[in-house]
């Protein structure tokens, strides 16, 4: 009789029924990565049990060996939360458009409008108190990114324009035009940068001192978990959250249903392009606090992976984007405390978004294997079956 | 040097390296598996190509070329190696094919930047992020070049463009005037007759996206080379999604995807021409790069009707499915 290999069986046990395997899935990619990530740093010489607990140092999770005047594990996790936000959001952008079948891969470019005209028309009026300034930020970051992403959708819906090449157009538009302004209108001459936008209209509050420590406390990140509990409220309880969840299953049925295709393709689009418009504002006006001419953020395209990771559903995007900002934020003290080069990030983040993209192929192969377990089960009990009746 | 002969030598020079890259983008799209990873797929190749030429250099004299063609044989072979990645992920594992794209260039982005710093450091004992590539030469025909305007398309050529015709007319004669070449392009429109006829669909579109990774590769170092003359993490210029621009406004065929490409490649050195012309800011030159992008939107926006992606680009090949 044919056993199925010990091995085998205890990794089928572990990634248990389809259900488990939205997280056990998710789980094994990052751990693949892991694995990977570690061959390159013992190939490099260094200990990766040594490199992995620096990226949790440096983003506040656990704590450092010694830390500067006014900081602590605190300041530093605030830091990672800064970081996070804007991650966060772009994810749940993502996310909300992957549901209703759609790619929102111009995450990057609606933030990056937003956050400009955001900084434009608030970040340097000085006058303005904080409490209408940070408000109007949002809201304009908000408004410009569901405009950029619901004419994506016009595009799609009125000419059957694909939305991941009207995105992508969109993208390099936007990045050139708001550089050309950077560089003209609002140019640092000495960051090569736009100036920084005012204290009142920053999202994240800059040094404040409590308690002799010195912090910068992300005020988005209150709008984001709101947001994330939102997005799930949408698509567990609300009809639209069903409709748009309906047109990413099947759209052809769910136009025979009733349901306005077209009319929720753009709401689906504005959707996502206000959550990536709120992304921008707190990246730009937020965690970084100006622009940088000639680059479009891999933010937004990092969290299509960062997305995939979560399984495009809310709570698992909390998660994977965390994973993600532990990652990149832990980098800058890696470097110096092992001193490997904070590119490594990078790379382990790429890794990690490489294996999640096979994730169907892993659930494929669990599937089959079991599949085939059965089948030898069944074979054996037939055969068992079988010999009695011949002995009898 | 007039300013119309700066608008066509830069405008070639520009638009081939990108021609063959969308050529490449063509292979693999034409094949049914979409392909967002040009950009990735560049970078690698002009990555493997620099990466080979600082490796060689030192067996030629300071000024030799020869480590300029051994880059671009490396940046083409690195480019259809790192294309396997997005043709296991997309055809033997069934991923989501944009999200493989994405994730290619992610990828790419990172192991090159990381390894660039590794290396390079390590090759020349100081900290540094980029390998220093020679300077190319430029050719100028004798008496072509004496011709009024025309003549400038045959001033100050880059060896490379040459090189890149030579590669564009083989792609061209491979994709639509040999077996592979119509099994590749039947794979993308109806993947299930070329089945019925005995030829492996999987196998076609994982040799095209192998394919396409090396033309793209082969365009990402001429951009090294003509741009930069280093190679850098500033490789990762968008240029790839340019390419993918311009296949879509040519119909995802060669000969209209020049033309694109050539508009694309005057429209940039015509933009510099004209900042320089009326002495304005080089921010300008931003406002005119945004005009490929502005007419490929406009272009679908008009002729969404006309503009046919294949058939089955994007879709996941399952035997079963009728």
């Amino acid at each position: 009789m044919k056993r199925v290999n010990p091995v085998t069986r205890g990794i089928l046990f572990l990634m248990g029924d389809e259900k488990r395997q939205r997280i056990t899935i998710p789980i094994l990619a990052v751990l693949i990565s892991l694995i990977v990530s570690s061959i390159v740093l013992l190939v490099m010489g260094k200990n990766p049990f040594e490199a992995f607990a620096s990226f949790l140092q440096g983003s506040g999770v656990i704590p450092k060996r010694a830390y500067g005047a006014k900081q602590n594990m605190f300041t530093d996790f605030l830091g990672l939360v800064d970081a996070w936000t804007p991650m966060l959001f772009a994810s749940l952008a993502v996310a909300v458009a992957m549901r209703a079948g759609y790619f929102n891969i111009g995450v990057s470019g609606q933030m990056l409008l937003s956050g400009f005209i955001a900084t434009v028309a608030v970040g340097y009026a000085e006058t303005l108190p904080a409490a209408v300034a940070k408000p109007l930020v949002v809201l304009i970051g908000l408004v410009t990114g569901a405009v950029v992403a619901a004419f994506i959708g016009f595009l799609k819906t009125k000419w059957n324009i694909n939305e991941v090449v009207s995105a992508i157009m969109l993208n390099y538009i936007i990045r050139y035009v708001v550089s050309f302004f950077v560089k003209t209108a609002i140019n640092n001459p000495n960051t090569r940068q736009s100036w920084p936008v005012s204290e009142a209209s920053r999202l994240t509050l800059q040094d404040v001192e409590i308690g002799g420590l010195k912090m910068d406390i992300p005020l988005g990140i209150i709008l984001a978990v709101v947001a994330v509990i939102l997005v799930q409220f949408m698509f567990s309880k609300m009809k639209l959250g069903f409709e748009l969840r309906a047109i990413g299953g099947n759209p052809i049925a769910s136009k025979y249903a009733g349901i306005n295709v077209g009319r929720s393709t753009i709401l689906v689009m504005a959707l996502s392009g206000a959550l990536a418009g709120l992304a921008g504002v707190t990246y730009y006006l937020g965690y970084y606090g100006s622009i940088q001419p000639d680059v479009l953020i891999s933010t937004g395209f990092d969290a299509i992976a960062v997305c995939i990771l979560g399984n495009s559903n809310p709570i698992g995007i909390i998660f994977s984007s965390l994973l993600i900002s532990v990652i990149d934020k832990g980098s800058t003290y890696l470097q110096s405390s092992i001193g490997v080069r904070a590119e490594i990030a990078s790379l382990i983040t790429g890794l990690i978004l490489l294996f999640s993209a096979c994730g169907a192929f892993f659930a494929y192969l669990i599937n089959r294997s079991r599949q085939r377990e059965e089948d030898t089960k069944n074979l054996a009990a037939g055969r068992q079956a079988g010999g009695k009746e011949a002995q009898a | 040097m007039t300013y119309v002969n700066m608008i066509i030598i830069d405008g070639l020079s520009f638009a081939i390296p990108l021609f063959i890259m969308a050529i490449g983008g063509i292979y693999c799209e034409r094949s049914g598996v979409t392909n967002l990873a040009v950009e990735g797929f560049q970078g690698m190749g002009a990555f493997t190509g620099a990466l080979a030429a600082t490796l060689v250099s030192g067996f030629f004299a300071a000024d030799s070329q020869v480590p300029m063609v051994i880059a671009m044989l490396f940046a083409f072979l690195g480019g259809g190696l790192y294309a396997i990645v997005h043709a296991v992920l997309c055809v033997k594992f069934k991923a989501n094919q944009v999200i493989s794209g994405v994730v290619i260039n992610i990828l790419a982005t990172a192991l090159t930047t990381f390894l660039t710093s590794e290396i390079s450091t390590v090759l020349t004992g100081q900290a540094s992020n980029r390998f220093r590539l020679i300077t190319s030469v430029r050719w100028t025909v004798p008496v072509l070049s004496d011709i009024p305007v025309l003549g400038a398309i045959f001033t100050n050529v880059y060896p490379f463009e040459l090189i890149i015709i030579v590669v564009a007319v083989i792609a061209w004669y491979v994709l639509y005037k040999t077996p592979f070449g119509m099994h590749l392009r039947a794979c993308g429109d109806n993947p299930h007759a070329v089945d019925a006829a005995g030829v492996e669909v999987g196998r076609v579109r994982f040799l095209a996206v192998m394919l396409s990774g090396a033309l793209c590769g082969l365009g990402g170092i001429c951009f090294a080379y003509s741009i930069s003359v280093q190679f850098s993490s500033a490789i990762y210029m968008g240029y790839g999604y340019l390419a993918i621009a311009a296949l879509i406004f040519g119909n995802w065929q060669i000969l209209p995807t020049l033309g694109a490409c050539l508009i694309f490649g005057f429209a940039r050195s015509g933009g510099t021409a004209l900042t320089q012309i009326m002495e304005l800011p080089s921010a300008f030159t931003d406002i005119f790069m945004t005009l490929p992008y502005v007419v490929t939107l406009l272009l679908l926006v008009f002729f969404s009707k006309s503009n046919r992606a294949p058939r089955a680009l994007g879709e996941i090949y399952d035997k079963g499915k009728r």
